[in-house]
């Protein structure tokens, strides 16, 4: 992207294009919508949470593309014991 | 002699799939190699007027699934060399006049005496499709660098690797390098990078391609064209040859990266 770009926060047509198809592949590829993620990802915490408490807030979930596969890639942060005992 | 299959298809129609189809075979051909073409698109018969062999046809593949005419009456001579041959698709008849399996029959009559057997997908991922792969050995993906073309491109690919048997290779069709340059267009390495698959050729846009195709005149036979140059290179990669990629815009850095991700430079 050039210094003026950058300056004016002006994405270059092809950088959408590329960041536009990264996401639609991931969805057409798993034929999994992103509102289906979403419910994916509520479902997944609530059954992660009957065992274990996390920090919901920290929680990341996604899909990621490796080559052709894919894969759901969840970072759930747990609380501490120390924490949880002193709440 | 057994001959090598090769399809070429898109998903998205207008990409360039009988372009190339008519430029491979022509440069296969000028190569000394003995090369039929099949067009997969019935109803829609097109691979005959860009090849300049539409006034000759008397009888289509159709004709010969359904036992009208013997596969040699149906095989056109082509102008330029004589060891090229187009089977035509029926202009009068629809999709359903052909099976995965007539194709397949076709296909192995003619393996022996030919060195490549081309055959021009329709647009689609329906029966017409389904028949144009069904005896390929090596499919051929054609594609743009343009959101429609990439994402159609990626579900052909999805289809072709969930069969686990046609090992798709990835043309990359009209590539503008100024606009690659001014980062108003996906570089080669953009799109390679989202489809993931192997590439067998980069062609630059070049306004000598619907020249060609107004005169019946495939590229690839004009030595000046750049384009041209970019078939005749993809049909020595067919042939098993390695060939550079061609640097189009002049760049290092990103053809270098290219080069290096194909295997084309150590």
């Amino acid at each position: 992207m050039s210094f003026f770009n950058r300056m004016f926060g002006n994405k270059r047509s092809a950088e959408s294009a590329k960041e536009r198809l990264q996401l639609v592949l991931v969805h057409d590829r798993t034929d999994l919508t992103p509102a289906e993620l979403e419910a994916l990802k509520d479902d997944l915490l609530k059954a992660i949470s009957r065992h274990i408490e996390i920090d919901p807030e920290a929680v990341q979930i996604g899909l990621e593309r490796d080559g052709r596969e894919q894969r759901l890639v969840a970072d759930i942060p747990l609380r501490s014991v120390a924490r949880r005992r002193a709440g | 002699m057994t001959a090598k299959v090769v399809t070429i298809t898109s998903g998205k129609g207008g990409v360039g799939k009988t372009t190339a189809v008519a430029n491979l075979a022509t440069a296969l051909a000028a190569d000394g190699q003995k090369v039929v073409c099949i067009d997969g698109d019935i109803g829609l018969r097109n691979l005959d007027i860009v090849l300049g062999l539409e006034n000759r046809i008397v009888y289509d593949v159709v004709d010969v699934i359904e036992g009208r005419c013997r596969l040699r009456q149906a095989m056109i001579r082509d102008k330029h060399f004589e060891n090229l041959f187009l089977i035509p698709a029926a202009q009068t008849r629809d999709k359903n006049a052909v099976s995965p399996s007539d194709m397949v029959r076709v296909c192995d009559e003619l393996r022996p005496d030919h060195d490549f057997i081309l055959i021009d997908s329709p647009a689609g991922i329906e029966r017409g499709f389904r028949n144009s792969i069904a005896a390929a050995d090596k499919v051929l993906v054609v594609t743009n660098p343009e959101v429609s073309a990439v994402r159609d491109a990626d579900r052909v690919v999805g289809i072709l690797e969930a069969e686990e048997k046609y090992a798709p290779a990835l043309i990359l069709n009209r590539l503008n390098p100024a606009m690659v340059k001014s980062h108003d267009m996906l570089s080669a390495a953009d799109v390679l990078d989202l489809l993931a698959i192997q590439l067998i050729g980069v062609v630059p846009e070049d306004e000598s391609v619907i020249v060609g195709s107004n005169r019946g005149a495939p590229v690839a036979l004009e030595p000046k064209s750049r384009a041209g140059q970019a078939f005749r290179n993809i049909a020595k990669r067919l042939q098993g040859q390695e060939v550079p990629f061609l640097d189009l815009d002049k760049q290092d850095g990103l053809w270098g990266r290219l080069q290096r991700l194909t295997g084309g430079r150590k």
